[in-house]
């Protein structure tokens, strides 16, 4: 479908409850905000089931409106968006963990707005904790966590409700360079175990690099899509795999295309 | 490790000190016995940080008192300002009187107490209901912040002539005077919670109560209870305001005030003025205190060092 077509297109939405396989499909899919600000220019690409995607872009390109776009937190212009998914765990720049509740309720938080009975989601979160590596902090308030400890029981929360498609925004983007690797390192190791399919908005190439199967290079505003480059490295990734020589030939492929203009020139 | 080691009550000698250095270290825990007192030496420095500068404040203002008393008032116009061994001997040390400050009180106290927990009442739900929709927020607001500026003194009268000049009337003075902080502080913070959260909420469907009990009430409560620490000075004050002018039934300490001053019996005028300020502050502590209990874990505002 191209642009033109797509901009009389009706938006439309479509959860695939039924048939749950993980798959993210957006066609010609533009935003405009309410004020006019054109965020985001149609932009048409699919995630395939157990796809790990890394949208990379400046800040200010659209690529979170790209997520709210897929959860449903906000409505697309134009195009058509599909979300193979029953419920999509959604992880935010910020923890967005509740002060007042200790680890555990917050990582339980999800389950009570669902209405899970309270032996379960207090199993689920049990797993949860346990699985990003916060066990023994179960009774901590989020002050006294560190950031990287805080992201950590984010998405642990995230992870009760066993999501098909998780989308991550910039998880990491405000922990230090140490523990976004540890946390990288982990996430592929959930992943793995879990294979949900995923899309990952970050503005660091190595963590796209390292993460993805499939890196979307996104232009500035308006955004759209520069590049869809394949990440050839099999999983399970070692955290050596950071400095090899094939890692550093992936991260400038994707340097070049974020450095080149809209119109494909470089600047 | 010398100087820990030489100055401890084991150290013998310069020279003899520092050869025993090493093992003494090792084996003995001299060093830090030396050490842990030093710990509660500190917190005890730190309990007289936080008591000396209010004491010397109270020091510099019984000072001026006594300055003013003796050095500015004539003997003739003392009556004005009597030092304070007089309001004590007079006010409190004159059981007859002490113990008619303190039925007044007892009275005061009864209104403070219903008016404020009325008002924390009715507070807390219209803040709950303007936060639910800007139709209901836009209606409230203005007047709730006329119920604020409207001089309470100048309606007193009024409310004591519609409504009799009873302990009802005396409560509703203090519900008017104490509500508006209620309503203003808890709105802000049942709309104050976090943009991320909000979608976090949305994302996983909860609707508007689950979003209230969840979300806005639990992190609106550090500025419900700054709010409801305001009004309850507040509402000890409006006690005493609609005493002052009702000056019928049971006399309380606004009744007793008007009473002293028309009398020109200084020494009990002090004492009542001191003891309803002291009902105030200890009211503003106990809710600081309850505050401390809810709300003290989690948020930064409750704790007490919250600044070197």
């Amino acid at each position: 479908m191209n642009p033109v077509t797509a901009a009389g297109t009706p938006t439309r939405r479509a959860v695939a409850g039924d048939s749950p396989d993980g798959s993210l499909q957006f066609t010609g899919v533009s935003k405009r905000f309410d004020d006019g600000t054109l965020a985001l220019l149609p932009v048409s690409f699919s995630a395939l089931p157990g796809e790990l995607v890394a949208i990379v872009g400046p800040s200010g390109c659209g690529k979170s409106t790209l997520l709210r776009l897929a959860a449903g937190l906000t409505s697309a212009s134009t195009g058509t968006i599909t979300v193979g998914a029953r419920n999509a765990g959604y992880v935010f720049q910020d923890p967005t963990l509740l002060p007042w509740r200790s680890v555990r309720r917050n990582v339980e938080l999800l389950g009570e707005l669902h209405g899970v009975p309270k032996p379960e989601r207090r199993a689920a979160a049990a797993a949860a904790i346990a699985a990003v590596g916060l066990a023994g902090f179960e009774d901590k308030y989020p002050r006294s966590l560190s950031g990287g400890m805080k992201m950590r029981a984010s998405l642990a929360r995230a992870l009760t409700m066993s999501p098909d498609v998780f989308l991550f925004d910039e998880p990491f983007g405000a922990v230090d360079e140490i523990t976004r690797e540890r946390l990288n390192d982990e996430l592929l190791r959930l992943f793995q175990a879990r294979r949900f399919s995923a899309l990952f908005v970050t503005h660091s190439v190595t963590e796209a690099a390292f993460l993805a199967s499939r890196v979307l290079v996104m232009s500035e505003r308006p955004g759209r899509i520069l590049a869809d480059l394949d990440v050839p490295f099999s999983y399970p990734r070692l955290p050596e795999l950071r400095y090899d020589p094939a890692f550093a030939q992936v991260t400038g492929k994707i340097g070049a295309a974020l450095r080149a203009g809209p119109d494909g020139s470089p600047r | 490790m010398t100087a820990v080691n030489s100055a401890g009550p084991a150290g013998a000698g310069g020279a003899a000190g520092a050869g025993r250095a090493a093992p003494g270290n090792l084996a003995d825990p001299d060093g830090w016995d030396q050490l842990v007192p030093a710990a509660p030496r500190r917190s005890r420095t730190r309990a007289w940080r936080a008591v000396l500068p209010p004491l010397v404040t109270f020091g510099c203002f019984i000072g001026l008192w006594y300055l003013v008393s003796y050095g500015l008032l004539s003997p003739s116009r003392r009556f004005l300002l009597p030092p304070p061994q007089q309001v004590i001997q007079g006010g409190f040390l004159t059981w007859s009187q002490f113990s008619q400050i303190l039925d007044g009180l007892a009275l005061t106290a009864k209104a403070a107490a219903a008016g404020f927990v009325i008002a924390t009442v009715v507070g807390i739900a219209v803040a709950i209901a303007m936060s639910q929709s800007k139709a209901i927020e836009r209606s409230i607001y203005p007047y709730a912040v006329v119920l604020q500026t409207i001089p309470i003194l100048a309606i007193v009268p009024l409310i004591g002539f519609a409504f009799g000049f009873t302990f009802r009337s005396r409560v509703l003075v203090c519900v008017l005077i104490a509500l508006f902080p209620i309503v203003t502080n808890t709105l802000f913070g049942l709309l104050s919670a976090d943009h991320g959260q909000h979608d976090l909420f949305t994302l996983h469907g909860a609707g508007r109560w689950k979003r209230l009990w969840k979300l806005q009430f639990p992190g609106a409560l550090p500025s419900i209870f700054t709010g409801l620490r305001i009004s309850a000075g507040l509402s000890v004050i409006g006690a005493v305001v609609g005493d002052f002018f009702f000056l019928q039934g049971e006399p309380g300490l606004g009744a007793l005030i008007n009473l002293y001053s028309n009398r020109l019996e200084p020494d009990q005028l002090y004492a009542a003025v001191i003891v309803a300020s002291l009902f105030g502050v200890l009211t503003f502590a106990l809710v600081g205190l309850i505050a401390q209990r809810v709300v003290g874990g989690w948020h930064e505002s409750a704790r007490g060092r919250d600044r070197a």
